[in-house]
């Protein structure tokens, strides 16, 4: 803030507090005695409205005061007065600061136990894992719900099936970096009845239908548009995060429709990175968490 | 009763009067039907129209522009006129600020519900429709301030006063914080961004509560309160002094909004400091409408009218010592972002902007017509059934809000949060039942006034010159 300005906001707020005391001290001045206690001001309005000119009310005048001097002592205590930082010194950033040490210095040490703790080991230790469960609710539950069951595009961590793959160090990066999931949209390379053709495979490949003339027709298509990401055996590619056709497990859904949807609209999955959200001991003990859910 | 007789214009303020009950009943069901979305979300029955998100700013308009407003265009019209003896200057424009004023309204109920919006708060209105308010509201000052000119009565009264800095605050307001770049006719860009333009609107946000919903409804609680109880105000010089310091300080209270956000710590401290200095402006008010009944005290058994007009400034009182409060950071480190603000914005807005208007509307509306009110049971009726809906209302949040700052912020002894979000949701849920029946009740208070004032309007008792 310039001089000027920090200038301009200091007259203003001096002004302002010291206009309020002036107007106070001028009309809380008792110019009237007790014979004139009724004293109107003379004036009437619309027949019938008068107005008394009573004297300012004793301890509403306190009240008034006590505000005025608070607000001069807060304002010399903390910042307020344009580049005037306050006596204390305090500001926001300060405390925040503050706050963070004295919490790392209460909880580093728990922490810190479970951080040299291999992930295996830890997802077996119940101690860990009530905390676990707790940093879960509150930082993951809002997409993958609360039994970690996922939702519709938000995957289930209770499965066994991974898109990215079940290893403690592939949890951790997960939850680290984050994921893009990228599904195509192919609403122009295929024609409608390709798309039907397609999902009869896809029906097929995990025994939901039986092979028909369709299918082939669809396996076809499969050859030349999918398998480059899912994999001739339709198996998906955890480098890439594709998903497993032959396993019955969907993200966004396998019936025919949403099937038919995912191809025409493409996917779009997003876990978001948490590198900057939470610290590396908190995302360790969550990875062991989420390991632990697909061990049971 | 005096000789001069003048020619008032009661008719724009008849208008506005009834619409204001109208409006009421509107903006209120809204809020009802929201506060039931609140406890059941599938009241919204996945029609776009109906969703939260868009009803919600439809609910603040109609009440506070649409209820409030009314109310105060009418008593500001009827309270310049009769306090400086003088018919309302360009009836023409009179005329217009009530047709615009509705066209607004209108405009307001059909693009909200569309989901055309600025998205800042009380302030949605796309710019087309915030054009038609600058027209309305230049046109509503000239005949406002014009009255005066032609006045027979030296003294400006004091109500005027307050409607005076109203007009003019909400005109600066308005236009500063609606400044933005029309892309389409539905679509614009306000010019701030950031911090900036979070700060820009919080000032209008706060001074829309400080200068509309009290100033202006002090001036209304400065004619009315005197009237019914046919006692002088109870003091001109603290009028005075409340006055000059409720509208200097009101400007700067806007950064309590904004405690520990990127607003810098500056300014979050001068408007911590300024609503801290407000209460005692803020209670002159209520001192010189709750002392102007000494003497008169026994009214209140008679007449229910005027428990509205009391007990309005009871909740004035309330919630002016409450803002304050909320506006300490430690305070609002717990309640920011719960339903204590809510019940907060409540008790204000029920308990004193409504409660008063309640009061004005069954003081003016059967004095226009020239009748004597219906029945004196119903207001009593309507009275108690308000203020039970209100208490209701403002307990459930107040829980409310402090059980979800307090779930928000536990700790186990981990370090871990106690409570997931939808644990404290789950924890509010009977609360929100408990303040839609508040609601519930309040609307019901609402529609026996609305039967009481058509029975009113369609009786064939008429007032006797005397009485009128």
């Amino acid at each position: 803030m310039s001089h000027f300005w920090s200038g301009f906001i200091i007259f203003l707020v001096s002004a302002n507090i010291l206009g309020c005391f002036i107007l106070l001290r001028v009309t809380a001045k008792k110019k009237i005695d007790h014979a004139s206690k009724t004293e109107t001001t003379g004036h009437v309005w619309d027949d019938d409205l008068t107005e008394l000119n009573t004297p300012l009310p004793r301890w509403w005048l306190g009240l008034f005061y006590i505000t005025l001097v608070f607000g001069i002592g807060y304002l010399a205590l903390y910042p307020g007065l344009g580049n005037f930082s306050g006596l204390l010194g305090w500001s926001t950033d300060t405390a925040y600061q503050q706050q963070q040490t004295e919490n790392k210095q209460k909880y580093s040490a728990l922490f810190e136990k479970y951080e040299n703790q291999n992930i295996p080991a830890l997802a077996k230790n119940t101690e860990a894992m009530k905390t676990a469960q707790r940093l879960f609710a509150n930082n993951c539950a809002a997409c993958h719900g609360s039994d970690a069951q996922g939702a519709p595009g938000f995957p289930n961590l209770t499965d066994h099936d991974w898109l990215y793959g079940g290893t403690p160090e592939n949890i951790e990066a997960s939850i680290t970096h984050g994921r893009q999931g990228s599904m195509p949209s192919f609403a122009n390379s295929l024609s409608d009845a390709d798309k039907d053709n397609l999902i009869a495979y896809i029906n097929q490949l995990h025994g939901e239908a039986a092979y028909s003339e369709q299918a082939q027709k669809g396996q076809n298509l499969f050859s030349q548009n999918c398998i480059a990401c899912h994999g001739a055996n339709a198996q998906g590619n955890q480098q890439i995060g594709s998903a497993n056709l032959t396993d019955n497990i969907w993200l966004y859904g396998g019936s025919d429709e949403i099937i038919k949807e995912t191809l025409t609209k493409g996917r779009s999955g997003k876990m978001p990175a948490h590198e900057k959200l939470l610290d590396e001991q908190t995302i360790h003990l969550l990875a062991a968490y989420v390991y632990s859910l697909s061990q049971k | 009763m005096t000789t001069t007789s003048v020619d008032y214009n009661n008719q724009v303020v008849r208008q506005f009067a009834v619409m204001a009950v109208v409006w009421g009943i509107v903006g209120m069901s809204v809020g009802a039907l929201l506060a039931a979305q609140l406890a059941w979300p599938a009241l919204n029955f996945d029609l776009p129209w109906l969703t939260y998100s868009r009803l919600r700013p439809l609910h603040t308009n109609a009440v506070i522009f649409a209820f409030g407003g009314c109310t105060l265009f009418a008593s500001s019209y009827h309270i310049v006129q009769r306090t400086c003896k003088a018919a309302l200057a360009f009836p023409r424009l009179a005329t217009f600020t009530f047709w615009g004023w509705q066209l607004v309204i209108v405009l307001a109920a059909i693009t909200l519900p569309l989901g055309i919006t600025q998205g800042k708060e009380y302030a949605e209105l796309e710019w087309p429709i915030d054009l038609l308010i600058t027209l309305v509201w230049i046109a509503y000052a000239a005949v406002f301030f014009g009255t005066p000119a032609r006045r027979q009565i030296q003294h400006i009264f004091v109500a005027n006063w307050f409607f005076a800095a109203y007009i003019i605050t909400v005109a600066v307001l308005h236009v500063i914080n609606n400044l933005a770049i029309p892309v389409t006719l539905t679509k614009s860009y306000i010019v701030y961004s950031g911090a900036v333009d979070a700060m820009v609107q919080w000032w209008y946000g706060h001074n829309a509560v400080g200068f509309f919903l009290t100033a202006a409804f002090l001036g209304m609680m400065y004619y009315f309160i005197p009237k019914q109880a046919q006692r002088p105000i109870y003091s001109y010089r603290l009028s005075i002094v409340h006055f000059w310091a409720l509208i200097s300080v009101y400007m700067w209270a806007g950064p309590h909004h904004l405690h520990y956000t990127a607003m810098p710590d500056w300014v979050q401290s001068i408007g911590m400091v300024f609503s801290l200095i407000l209460l005692a402006p803020s209670w002159g008010g209520m001192i010189n409408g709750i002392m102007t009944l000494s003497g008169a005290w026994e009214k209140l058994r008679t007449d229910p009218v005027l428990k509205f007009m009391i007990v309005s400034l009871s909740f004035y009182g309330m919630s002016t010592f409450e803002g304050p409060m909320m506006s300490i950071k430690t305070v609002n480190s717990l309640s920011h972002y719960t339903d204590w603000t809510i019940g907060h914005v409540h008790s204000g807005a029920l308990g004193w902007v409504a409660f008063i208007s309640i009061g004005c509307l069954y003081a003016l509306l059967p004095k226009l017509w020239n009748k004597s009110l219906y029945s004196l049971e119903l207001v009593n009726a309507h009275f108690w059934i308000s203020t039970i809906g209100i208490v209701l209302y403002i307990t459930a949040m107040w829980i409310a809000g402090v059980m979800q700052g307090l779930m928000w912020r536990a700790v186990n002894d981990d370090g871990t949060l106690t409570y997931t979000f939808v644990e404290a949701l789950k924890a509010t849920h009977p609360y929100y039942i408990v303040r839609l029946c508040g609601g519930l009740l309040f609307l019901i208070g609402m529609l026996i006034m609305a039967y009481n004032l058509i029975m009113t309007r369609y009786s064939e008792d008429k007032l006797s010159e005397q009485a009128a």
